[in-house]
């Protein structure tokens, strides 16, 4: 079932660095495996860029961290009861976004209650992903695969049902875009015109919960909720373009995750860490660089100030 | 880049027809009534406030006329027929908040929402006819923009706007679908004096020069007075609507209470109204020369809590 492979440096066959770049990146091609894990990262970068933009645009991280992790018992249940991984990470992830879905959208003062009573569930599947983990005891490295993924072990089957998810991800979001987009940045004004807001909610947390559900069995629980998160987070800090900012965090998913594999290819440290650093970078970049250009702007504004009318 | 092609629209459709009409009307929440009697008529073009302290139901009014609250007695006809018949003609404003600096969205990507945010699929322009509908959309977005002022920082994420810009990208996302009627609910309430008197301006040069009728709920009748054809005063004890003189005076307002109040004319021609029961929470005076020119005192409906 699962495996876990937390570093390549030591494997036999897996040379050093040469001082010809294309050589090691063809010497890296070279192997099947590695091929399969740049192709399945790109669907994975793909879906989770999309749907991850409109996640942090709804503020509904919370929900997206929850629907992620809730696999983690999903997939050792399923090992545990000798059912598919895969469909234990699907219906754990997907009976969590339809129960997010069934709670009314509530006022500001019920937000506070609702969190609570989502990160208790949440806590509470966790220890009990661990006690499945337990209880199918001879595979404890499979915390590791569950949780942070096994990027190397991945069959061309696997990558053609991952494409099929991706797409299946970018046609429903296109489908919905405008009524979700005006639904998510002003749900009262978009339920006035007869938008049908809930309806959307529910669509979209069930697309979150495939996508999480699809993207886990490669990126384990905890590293695809970074891939949902951090592409989109720095997408949305450099463009309030909504088109340019869903090119842009699939962009820095997809960079971000080829970039770790291949650094961990040739480093002794798992790929799961490499891709969470790099899209943290981004994101760090990417906030400096706005605060930077916000000064050097406002900076002008002062200087033409004295001579120029003061319009704010 | 105002187009007036609004007024052949609202030409069409005569004060004498109603643009809004409501005979005895009256709305319950569960087993409270809220009011009753109403009755009230808004001709095209006509601009009408809704008064009266918290928790009266003047939120519900609109919620009536959109169609999602049911009268529980009278009648009430909107553009012609029953309420929420015609909401694709109306443009409504819900009471909200500014927006937070994290909403990452721009403001013509507002406006554009207002026109197409309930169009599902993707819009490729492959054909002509395609390609002129959104040729005409983005026309009408930029010249609605232009209309409420907003062109300086349309592209910048509205979140990271004042409040008085957030307001003014709201109403033209409100207007951008030539509506026949606007429903506005507080618009003026989180904004600072010199952005009342902005936004309730043009508010009302919207409704004088394009033809919309305009219905809004305010606390403060005095930015939006130079401008008002009619106002409702829903108090504590009853309805009245009539000519903002006729209304808000104190022997209309001791009948709406039950209680006697006094309104005051300040040299402006601010109004005051004084020993109001009930009252929204104004702390703060207003000044009135930003909208008349009146500079001699605070005028605010509570009288700054003179009893």
């Amino acid at each position: 079932m699962v495996t876990a492979v937390p570093a390549l440096a030591g494997l036999p066959g897996v040379t050093g660095l040469s001082a010809n770049p294309f050589t090691d990146l063809s010497n890296m091609l070279a192997y099947p495996f590695m091929v399969n894990a740049f192709r399945a990262g790109a669907a994975v970068a793909v879906v989770t860029g999309v749907v991850g933009w409109f996640m942090v645009l709804r503020r509904q991280s919370f929900a997206g961290h929850t629907i992620a992790v809730v696999g983690f018992p999903g997939a050792a249940g399923a090992a545990v009861l000798g059912v598919a991984v895969a469909d234990g990470y699907v219906a754990f992830c997907l009976i969590a976004a339809l129960a997010i879905a069934a709670v009314p959208p509530s006022t500001r003062r019920a937000f506070s209650e609702e969190s609570a009573v989502t990160g208790t569930v949440q806590a509470v599947l966790l220890g009990l992903g661990y006690l499945f983990v337990t209880l199918y005891h001879g595979f404890v490295s499979s915390v590791d695969a569950l949780l942070f993924g096994s990027m190397l072990g991945i069959t061309s089957g696997q990558v053609v049902e991952l494409a099929v998810v991706a797409v299946i991800g970018v046609v429903a979001i296109a489908a919905l875009w405008r009524p979700l987009l005006l639904s998510s940045v002003v749900p009262d004004l978009a339920a006035a015109r007869g938008v049908p807001v809930r309806l959307l909610a529910t669509a979209f947390l069930v697309l979150l919960g495939l996508a999480a559900a699809a993207a886990s069995q490669i990126t384990g629980s905890l590293l695809v909720f970074a891939l949902l998160v951090m592409p989109a987070a720095t997408a949305q800090r450099l463009t309030a373009r909504p088109l340019a900012g869903v090119v842009l965090s699939v962009a820095i998913g997809l960079g971000v995750t080829w970039a770790g594999l291949a650094i961990a290819y040739w480093s002794p440290y798992p790929i799961g860490f490499w891709i969470t650093t790099l899209a943290f970078a981004a994101y760090v970049v990417a906030h400096v660089a706005v605060l930077a250009t916000d000064r050097r702007a406002h900076r002008a504004r002062v200087r033409t100030g004295p001579t120029a009318a003061v319009i704010p | 880049m105002n187009t007036p092609d609004q007024t052949g629209a609202a030409g069409s459709s005569p004060a004498g027809g109603g643009v809004l009409v409501l005979e005895g009307a009256a709305v319950a929440v569960g087993a409270r009534t809220l009011w009753s009697g109403f009755d009230l008529h808004v001709g095209g073009g006509e601009f009408v406030a809704v008064l009266g302290p918290n928790g009266v139901g003047k939120s519900t009014l609109l919620q009536v006329i959109l169609g999602t609250v049911p009268p529980s007695a009278g009648s009430v006809r909107v553009l012609g027929g029953p309420p929420g018949s015609a909401n694709d003609r109306i443009g409504y404003l819900p009471q909200r908040r500014g927006f937070d600096p994290s909403v990452r969205i721009r403001g013509v990507d507002l406006v554009r929402l207002g026109l197409t945010g309930t169009r599902f699929g993707v819009s490729v322009p492959l054909r002509p006819a395609a390609r002129r509908r959104r040729r005409e959309d983005e026309d009408r977005v930029a010249s609605v923009i232009e209309r409420v002022g907003a062109a300086a920082y349309a592209d910048r994420a509205i979140g990271h706007l004042s409040g008085g810009e957030q307001q003014r990208l709201l109403i033209a996302q409100a207007l951008v679908r030539r509506p026949e009627l606007l429903l506005l609910d507080e618009p003026l309430d989180s904004l600072d004096l010199p952005n009342q008197a902005a936004v309730a301006s043009l508010i009302g040069s919207i409704c004088c020069d394009e033809g919309v009728s305009v219905v809004i709920v305010a606390h403060d009748v005095n930015p939006i007075l130079p401008y008002l054809n009619r106002v409702v005063y829903i108090g504590t004890a009853g309805v009245a609507s009539g000519p903002p003189e006729e209304v808000i005076t104190s022997a209309t307002l001791s009948r709406l209470y039950g209680t006697p109040v006094e309104v005051l004319h300040s040299a402006g021609g601010r109004l005051v109204v004084v020993g109001q029961p009930d009252a929204p929470g104004h702390h703060h005076g207003h000044h009135g020369g930003l909208i008349d020119g009146d500079h001699s005192a605070p005028a605010d409906e509570n009288g700054g809590g003179a009893w």
